[in-house]
């Protein structure tokens, strides 16, 4: 068993380190005050990722990604944690999930998004269907060689800057032993296709500047080219592309941590009270402890998924652990951080405020904590007949 | 042309130092090396002059520990051409001194005959601003320090030195010893293509025997301390008070 790091591996590492730190580091204030990443900014960090060959490296080589293993991908995902999400969005890690276009598809979405020409966002979130995604209620029927859709999408991320949407929508209705179950299908669909709308969505307390905004389908007409894989098909996308998108929040959540972690360490070694550095009290020195515990485990659960993945080895479990594990993390890591900061650490002069807010989302999307708790016991249950 | 640059592994300018108990120097272990942040320009300004045509090799060059090849892996990604690791010691706290390096640096310039040797001024870790000089005393060859501004034309390079209170512009004749400073340009960012060609590029391992060179110490540290902390400031509520107490320290 090794664990350490290849020197390519470590490169890329202090690569993306350093990118983080230079180029995004300097707008996180901003970006935090207005809400808004500037266009000319965006701009330049893609064109800067695009430079250094980074921009899609979760493509494979032959659609002119850099194809990276599940493991160094992991590695990016983590150490780009440690910046702005508004910002690093513009690192380009466009949906996988565009594997499944087929050759003429190619040339129109997954090709463009690889060069970062086109920005895609994906939509599977409705107002009532959230973790139940199969309850969706945005619809399409056919009407001659078109699809006709009417619905709704809420919460999808990046919509403000996406030129192309990936969206689930219920194709029909089976009849199981269960009751009625939707049949899924997925579409590629442009900004501007007449009947559909890209609206505001919330403003959410995590991550100021990535917004979520709301997709309106109104007797909006899709042909047979705009569909995604098979009709019928959107289970089976789902779950060999979005399988692993799961791990990227774990990665996420263990680079902010460890970004939020060395605030505390410092803090805890120069804060003095009561005639000393506030470190030396047991108090805060265990809770230094705890946090380090915490963060290297959720690291290794991270890696180790990401690993199994690259072995071919099952990994829905496995991904699920890291996803909780780092979420809930990354939860007691910010928090225990701004209990050290004191009252400092709520002033938005710091940014541990910022981390802290940041962190309450992780735990919901991608699927919420109880949901991963049920993949992963049912995975150990359901073969036990329970 | 063929551009040589020595490039060392040097403890991290982001960590922060801790000086040993036994005062003997500062604690190496378990903390972040880095590339010298100096070295980085060099290698930065080689591969410059590759990219405009005026160089077509850029060899890159380490003495130190074994751990030194992450530092080369490190100069190959950012584009140098193939690198030579000199293992000269197995212990993170033996620090080769100057001369040595310098010696051993004149053995590989003999063999791989460069037009141009391309220098970080000093290294972070020990300040010594010397074995540029003392390489190029022991070659023979000219020598500008402290680089700004490099052109080269011919067998001539003009040179703008950052000296005390302004810059001054010299002519050398090549082959030559350049040492950069910090002003003399921005360090690119490794590619992720160049970092995954980086592993299958030439990297040779040799020791100080191979080039005859003695790398003993000849210094002696006779004792490492940390800086005297500084003082807390205080705040002045306005340019009068600010004024008030730049007088009162004697300051203006
Ligand atoms: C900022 C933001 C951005 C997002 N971006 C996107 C995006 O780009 N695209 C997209 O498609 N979606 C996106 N989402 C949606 C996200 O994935 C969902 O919010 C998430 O899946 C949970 O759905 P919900 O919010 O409707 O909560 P619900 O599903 O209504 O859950 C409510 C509560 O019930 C619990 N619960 C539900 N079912 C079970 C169960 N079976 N067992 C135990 N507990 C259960 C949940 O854990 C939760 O605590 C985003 C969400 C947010 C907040």
């Amino acid at each position: 068993m090794h664990f350490g790091l290849s020197e390519e591996q470590e490169m890329i590492v202090s690569t993306v380190r350093s990118f983080v730190e230079n180029e995004i580091y300097p707008h996180e204030a901003e970006v935090e005050r207005t809400g808004e990443v500037p266009h000319a900014l965006a701009q330049k960090i893609k064109d800067k990722v695009l430079e250094l060959g980074f921009y899609a490296c979760n493509f494979p080589e032959e659609v002119g990604g850099a194809g990276l293993s599940h493991l160094d991908f992991t590695l990016v995902e983590r150490e780009l944690g440690r910046g702005s999400m508004a910002l690093t969005h513009f690192f380009g890690r466009p949906q996988n999930i565009l594997m499944a276009c087929n050759e003429e598809q190619r040339e129109r979405y997954l090709l463009p998004a690889v060069r970062g020409e086109r920005m895609d966002a994906l939509a599977m979130t409705e107002p009532d269907a959230g973790s139940d995604v199969r309850g969706m209620k945005c619809s399409a029927v056919r009407q001659g060689s078109d699809w006709v859709v009417n619905g709704s999408k809420h919460f999808i991320s990046g919509a403000d800057h996406a030129d192309f949407f990936i969206v689930f929508i219920a194709t029909g209705v089976d009849e199981t032993p269960k009751g009625p179950k939707k049949r899924i299908t997925t579409f590629l669909v442009d900004r501007g296709t007449p009947g559909f709308e890209v609206r505001d969505g919330y403003r959410s307390v995590s991550h100021r500047g990535y917004k979520n905004c709301i997709l309106e389908f109104d007797d909006c007409r899709l042909p047979d080219a705009q569909v995604l894989g098979e009709v019928d098909g959107g289970f089976a996308v789902m779950n060999e592309w979005l399988y692993a998108t799961r791990l990227t929040v774990a990665a996420f959540s263990v680079g902010r941590a460890r970004r939020c972690f060395d605030y505390a360490l410092s803090y805890a070694a120069e804060r003095k009270q009561f005639g000393q550095h506030i470190g030396k009290f047991q108090g805060v020195s265990f809770q230094i402890a705890d946090m380090i515990t915490d963060i290297d485990a959720s690291d290794l659960l991270t890696l180790s998924a990401a690993w199994r993945l690259d072995q071919d080895l099952p990994a829905n479990r496995e991904i699920a652990s890291a996803k909780v594990h780092a979420t809930e993390m990354l939860a007691k890591v910010t928090d225990t951080t701004l209990q050290i900061y004191g009252g400092m650490g709520l002033m938005d002069d710091f940014p541990i405020e910022r981390f802290w807010r940041d962190a309450r989302v992780e735990r919901i999307w991608d699927g919420t904590s109880e949901i991963q708790r049920h993949i992963i016991s049912r995975d150990l249950l359901r073969p036990l007949g329970a | 042309m063929k551009v040589l640059v020595p490039v060392k592994r040097v403890i991290d300018y982001n960590v922060k130092v801790r000086v040993k108990a036994d005062g003997s120097g500062v604690d190496l272990a378990n903390v972040k090396m880095s590339m010298n942040p100096f070295d980085e320009i060099s290698v930065e300004q080689a591969i410059r002059l590759k990219e405009a045509g005026q160089a077509d090799e850029v060899v890159a060059v380490s003495i130190g520990v074994k751990q030194s090849q992450e530092t080369l892996r490190t100069a190959l990604a950012m584009g140098a051409d193939r690198a030579i690791l000199v293992v000269a010691t197995d212990d993170v706290h033996n620090d080769i001194e100057p001369l040595a390096v310098a010696k051993i640096l004149k053995a590989i310039v003999d063999e791989e005959q460069p037009g141009l040797v391309l220098c970080g001024k000093q290294a972070i870790d020990n300040d010594m601003n010397a074995t540029g000089q003392m390489l190029a005393a022991l070659m023979g060859w000219s020598q500008a320090t402290f680089a700004s501004e490099v052109s080269i034309e011919g067998d001539k390079a003009k040179v703008t030195r950052e000296v005390d209170g302004g810059l001054q512009t010299i002519e050398v004749s090549m082959p030559t010893v350049i040492t950069v400073d910090l002003r003399l340009n921005e360090p690119r960012y490794a590619s992720l293509p160049n970092i995954m060609k980086a592993k299958k590029k030439p990297l040779d391992e040799k020791t100080p025997e191979d080039y005859g060179v003695d790398v003993s110490n000849r210094l002696e540290i006779v004792k490492t301390e940390e800086p005297e902390a500084r003082a807390a400031g205080i705040k002045v509520g306005s340019v009068d008070e600010l004024v008030e107490k730049l007088k009162e320290a004697g300051a203006v």
